[in-house]
C-alpha cells in the first residue's frame, strides 16, 4: 500500500470516528445543559403543585397540571393506539403471511405515515374537533396524539413480529388454532418484547409532542378530571413559560424541561431493559 | 369446533381488518379534511399567488406564503448541509470500523437523541445556540444578530435530524453483503477504498433516500425551530436574520385563526401544503429504501 | 381459490397390503408455483397404524406433500393446490371453515422444534384447552400422560412452569411431539424431525416412533435412507414431484424396479 493510500485511509477513519463520537458528545452536552440549568430552579413545589394565581408572573405554584395532563394524554392515546395498533400488526403477520407483496406495501405506507409531521396531525385534529362540535379538551388531545403514535406503534411491534419464524405459526395452526388464537396466544406472546418497546416508544412520543396538542388539548392551570375538560401538557407549559419576559418564570421553564427530559430518559431506558428481559425469556 | 370459537375468530378478524384499514386510510382522510378547509382560500386566489407572493397581510385578505416557504426551505437546507456529512461518516464508522462495544453504547445514544421531545431541543437551542450566535458567531462575521435566527433554527434542526438519518443509513449500509467487501479487499484495495468504492456506491440509492427523508423530517419540524428562529415575516438571504418557517406559522397563529376571515383557511392550506410535500417525499424515498433493504 | 373443485366420488375404503385400512387418501393432488409443477398427480393411500416414509432427494416435493395434508400450504401464496385429500369423511383441501378441527387430527413435528412461547405445561395443555377442556385435573393428567409417553416427564416434572424454550433442543422436539399427541391426533406428520438433533436425541425420537405406531399413524419425511430402512413399514419414493415407487421397504430396496430408485440407493449409501 502506498503512502497516499495510507494517509487517506487514516484520515477518513479518523474523520468517521470523530463523527460518531461527536454524537455521544452532543447528547451529553444537551442533557448536561438541561439538567444543570433545570435542577438549579427545580423545587419540590414544581412537581406537587398546580399553578397558583400569578404563576406566570413569578407567583407560587408548580407544573403538576402539565405533568398530569401529559401523562393522561399520552396514557389515553397509548390505550387507543394499542387497540388499533396491536391487532393491525398481528393481522399483518398472521393473516397476511402468505401475501408477501401486500405485507411489504403496507409496511411501506406505514413508514411513510410515520414521516407526517405532528403539526399536520394537530391541524387535522383541530378540523376534526370542529367537525364533531367538540371543544379543545383532554379527549380531543388524546385522539389526536393517538393518531400520531399508532403508526409508530404498529411498525415497532411489527419489526419484532416479522422476525418470528414461520415454523411457529405452522406449529400453532397444526395444533388446530384459529388465526385469532394463533395471533393472540402465540404470536403476541412470542413478540411480547416488541409490544412493550412499541408501547413505551409510543408513550414517550405522546408525552413529548407539543405541536399536535397545541390546537386540540387547550391549556389550563387546573388538573383535568374529565375527558371534556381542557388539559395542559408539559411541552406546552415549557413553551409558554419560556415566552415570559420574567426571569423566574423562565427559570421554571428550564426546571420543567429537566422534568420532561427525566421522564423521557426513564421511559427510554425502561424500554431497553424490558425488551431485553422479555426477549431473553421468550426466545432462546 | 365449537361455534363460540368460530364466532370469536370472526369478530376479532373484523376488528383487526378495521384497525388496519383505518390507519392506512388516515393520510387520505387527513388530506381531504385539510383540503376542504383550505378550499375557500383556493377558490379566491390562484395557487401561484398563494405560493409565490410575499405579501402577508391577513387582515387585508392577502396571503402570500412565499416568506414562509422560503424560511422553511432555508432552515431545512442549512440543517441538511450540516447533518448529512456527520451522518454519513458516523454511519460508515459504526457499520464498518467501530468495535462491538462502541456499537452497544451508540444504539441507546441514538435512541435517546431520537426520543428527546422537540421542545427540549428548543430549550437547548435557546440556552446554547442562540447565545453562541449572538455573542460569538455574529461578531466574528462582523454583523450583529439577536441570535434568534435562521442559522439557529438550522443548527437545532441539524441535531434533531441526525439520529433520524443515521438510523436509516446504518440500516442501508448493513444490507451491503460482506462478500462484496471481501471481494474488493482481496483485489488489493485498502479498507477505506472498499468502503468508498463498494459500500457507498452499492448503497447509493439508500443514502439518497435517507437524506431525502431527513429533509422531509426537518421540513415539518415545528416547536424547536419556532423557539429559536425569530419568527419575522420577511425573505432574507442572511442566515443571521430571523425567519418564519411554515410549521411555525401554523403553530404561532392558531389562536387568532377564527377571528380573521379566511385566516383559518390559510393556516389549513399551510398544513395541507406541509402534508403534501412531506408525504410525497416520504413515499418516493421510502420506496427506494424498501427496494434496497428488503432484499 | 380452488377453481377446479372436482368433488370426485368418495373412494371406497381401500384396503392396503398391510391388512389395515387406509386412513388418509390423496387423490389427483397437484401443486404448482408460478413456473414449477411441484407435485404431479399424487395418488396415495396412507395405511393406518404404520409408519409411512416419504423418501427422496431434497427438493423432490416431499415436504410440500406433507404440508398439503394439513393445509399449511395456505401460508404460502405461491403454491396453487388442486385435488383432494380425504381424512375420514372430510376433504382437507376443500373444507375451509372446519380446518382447525381437521388439523387437530394431525400432529405436526417440524424440522426444528418450535415450542410455543409459554411454559412446558401450557405447551402441552394448549391444544386440549382449545378443544374446550376446562377441568384442571383432567388437563394436568393429560399433560402428564403425554409427557410420559415421550419420556420427558421425569426430566421436566420439577420445572413444568419454566418456558418451553428453556429445554435442550432434543427435549424441545419431544415436547413438541407431546404437544401434538395431547390433542389425540390420528396421524403424526413428521418433517425430518431429527435433522436438527444430536444422535442420542435422534435415537430417542426413532424409538418413540416405533412405539407410537401402535396407536397412531405416522408419516415421516426423510432424505436419510438408513432412517427409512430402520423405521418404515411402507416406503414412498419420490423424485421431481412424482411418486416413483412405493412398497414394503425390504422388497423395495432389494429389488428397485426403476432406474431412479436404483441410482438413489447407490448414491444414498
Amino acid at each position: 500500500m502506498n503512502r497516499r493510500k495510507l494517509i487517506e485511509e487514516r484520515f477518513f477513519k479518523l474523520l468517521s470516528s470523530i463523527a460518531s463520537y461527536s454524537l455521544i458528545a452532543i447528547l451529553a452536552f444537551i442533557i448536561v445543559i438541561i439538567f444543570v440549568k433545570g435542577f438549579h430552579a427545580l423545587t419540590f413545589d414544581m412537581v406537587i403543585k398546580a399553578p397558583k394565581g400569578g404563576f406566570y408572573y413569578g407567583g407560587e405554584g408548580g407544573v403538576l397540571n402539565a405533568i398530569l395532563g401529559s401523562l393522561y394524554i399520552a396514557g389515553g392515546a397509548s390505550i387507543i393506539a394499542i387497540g388499533i395498533g396491536m391487532p393491525a400488526a398481528l393481522y399483518i403477520n398472521v393473516n397476511l403471511v402468505r401475501h408477501h407483496a401486500l405485507q411489504n406495501t403496507i409496511r411501506y405506507f406505514l413508514d411513510a405515515l410515520w414521516g407526517i409531521p405532528s403539526i399536520v396531525y394537530g391541524a387535522f385534529g383541530f378540523t376534526l374537533m370542529l367537525y364533531l362540535g367538540m371543544n379543545a379538551s383532554l379527549l380531543a388531545g388524546i385522539i389526536t396524539v393517538a393518531l400520531l403514535i399508532t403508526p409508530i406503534m404498529i411498525r415497532t411491534f411489527d419489526e419484532v413480529l416479522c422476525t418470528i419464524p414461520k415454523g411457529l405459526l405452522e406449529s400453532s395452526l397444526a395444533l388446530g388454532s384459529t388465526n385469532t388464537e394463533t395471533a393472540f396466544r402465540v404470536m403476541f406472546k412470542q413478540g411480547f418484547s416488541g409490544f412493550i418497546t412499541a408501547i413505551l416508544l409510543a408513550f414517550g412520543r405522546g408525552i413529548g409532542d407539543a405541536a399536535s396538542v397545541l390546537f386540540t388539548a387547550g391549556y389550563t392551570d387546573l388538573i383535568p378530571v374529565n375527558l371534556d375538560e381542557p388539559a395542559a401538557t408539559l411541552p406546552l407549559s415549557i413553551f409558554f413559560q419560556l415566552s415570559s419576559p420574567i426571569p423566574e418564570v423562565r427559570e421554571r421553564a428550564f426546571a420543567s424541561a429537566a422534568i420532561l427530559t427525566l421522564i423521557i430518559l426513564v421511559i427510554s431506558l425502561t424500554a431497553r431493559a424490558l425488551s431485553k428481559k422479555y426477549s431473553k425469556s421468550n426466545l432462546q | 369446533m365449537p361455534n363460540r370459537r368460530i364466532f370469536i375468530d370472526k369478530i376479532s378478524q373484523g376488528w383487526m381488518i378495521a384497525s388496519l384499514a383505518t390507519i392506512l386510510l388516515l393520510p387520505v382522510i387527513i388530506g381531504l379534511a385539510l383540503y376542504m378547509k383550505a378550499n375557500p382560500l383556493l377558490e379566491q386566489q390562484s395557487l401561484s399567488t398563494l405560493l409565490f407572493s410575499s405579501e402577508w397581510l391577513p387582515s387585508q385578505g392577502k396571503f402570500g406564503f412565499w416568506p414562509f416557504i422560503a424560511g422553511s426551505l432555508y432552515v431545512t437546507l442549512l440543517a441538511f448541509i450540516f447533518a448529512a456529512p456527520v451522518c454519513l461518516f458516523a454511519a460508515i464508522h459504526l457499520t464498518q470500523f467501530a468495535s462491538k462495544k462502541l456499537i452497544r453504547w451508540m444504539y441507546p445514544v441514538i435512541d435517546i437523541l431520537a426520543g428527546l421531545p422537540s421542545v427540549i431541543y428548543g430549550v437547548w437551542g435557546i440556552l446554547v445556540i442562540v447565545h453562541f450566535i449572538s455573542d460569538i458567531l455574529a461578531p466574528f462575521f462582523n454583523t450583529s444578530s439577536s441570535g434568534y435566527s435562521i442559522l439557529a433554527g438550522g443548527i437545532v434542526l441539524t441535531v434533531m435530524c441526525i439520529p433520524y438519518m443515521l438510523n436509516m443509513l446504518i440500516e442501508v449500509f448493513n444490507t451491503v453483503p460482506i462478500g462484496l467487501k471481501e471481494a474488493s479487499l482481496s483485489l488489493g484495495s485498502s479498507y477505506w477504498e472498499s468502503v468508498k468504492h463498494v459500500v457507498v456506491r452499492k448503497s447509493f440509492p439508500g443514502i439518497i433516500s435517507a437524506f431525502g427523508l431527513g429533509i422531509a423530517k426537518a421540513f415539518g419540524e415545528t416547536i424547536a425551530v419556532m423557539m429559536v428562529v425569530g419568527n419575522q415575516v420577511k425573505v432574507s438571504g442572511n442566515p443571521f436574520d430571523a425567519g418564519y418557517p411554515l410549521p411555525a406559522l401554523i403553530a404561532n397563529n392558531y389562536g387568532e385563526m377564527l377571528s380573521i376571515p379566511m385566516y383559518d383557511s390559510a393556516l389549513m392550506f399551510a398544513a395541507f401544503l406541509l402534508l403534501v410535500i412531506i408525504l410525497s417525499i416520504n413515499l418516493i424515498f421510502r420506496y427506494l429504501i424498501h427496494k434496497t433493504t428488503r432484499k | 381459490m380452488f377453481t377446479d373443485v372436482e368433488m370426485c366420488e368418495k373412494p371406497d375404503v381401500v384396503s392396503t397390503p398391510y391388512g389395515s385400512t387406509s386412513i388418509l387418501r390423496i387423490r389427483n393432488l397437484n401443486v404448482f408455483t408460478e413456473d414449477h409443477h411441484i407435485l404431479k398427480d399424487i395418488n396415495l393411500d396412507i395405511p393406518k397404524n404404520k409408519i409411512t416414509v416419504l423418501l427422496g432427494p431434497s427438493g423432490c416435493g416431499k415436504t410440500t406433500l406433507l404440508k398439503c395434508m394439513n393445509k399449511l400450504t395456505d401460508l404460502y401464496q405461491e403454491l396453487k393446490v388442486s385435488g383432494n385429500i380425504f381424512i375420514d369423511e372430510d376433504d382437507v383441501l376443500h373444507s375451509n371453515s372446519n380446518i382447525p378441527a381437521i388439523r387437530q387430527k394431525m400432529g405436526l413435528l417440524s424440522q426444528r422444534p418450535y415450542p410455543l412461547p409459554m411454559s412446558i405445561f401450557k405447551n402441552v395443555a394448549y391444544g386440549i384447552k382449545l378443544q374446550g377442556v376446562k377441568n384442571k385435573s383432567l388437563i394436568a393428567e393429560t399433560v402428564e400422560r403425554n409427557l410420559r409417553e415421550v419420556g420427558l416427564w421425569e426430566e421436566v416434572k420439577d420445572r413444568l412452569h419454566s418456558p418451553g424454550a428453556s429445554l435442550s433442543i432434543g427435549q424441545q422436539q419431544r415436547l413438541c411431539l407431546a404437544r401434538g399427541l395431547a390433542v389425540k391426533p390420528w396421524i403424526i406428520l413428521a418433517d425430518e424431525p431429527t435433522s436438527a438433533l444430536d444422535p442420542i436425541s435422534s435415537k430417542i425420537i426413532e424409538d418413540l416412533f416405533r412405539n407410537l405406531k401402535q396407536k397412531y399413524t405416522i408419516i415421516l419425511v426423510t432424505h436419510i435412507l438408513r432412517q427409512a430402512v430402520r423405521l418404515a413399514d411402507h416406503v414412498v419414493f419420490m423424485n421431481f414431484g412424482e411418486i416413483i415407487e412405493q412398497g414394503k421397504p425390504m422388497e423395495l430396496f432389494k429389488n428397485p424396479s426403476t432406474k431412479q430408485l436404483k441410482e438413489y440407493l447407490v448414491d444414498g449409501n
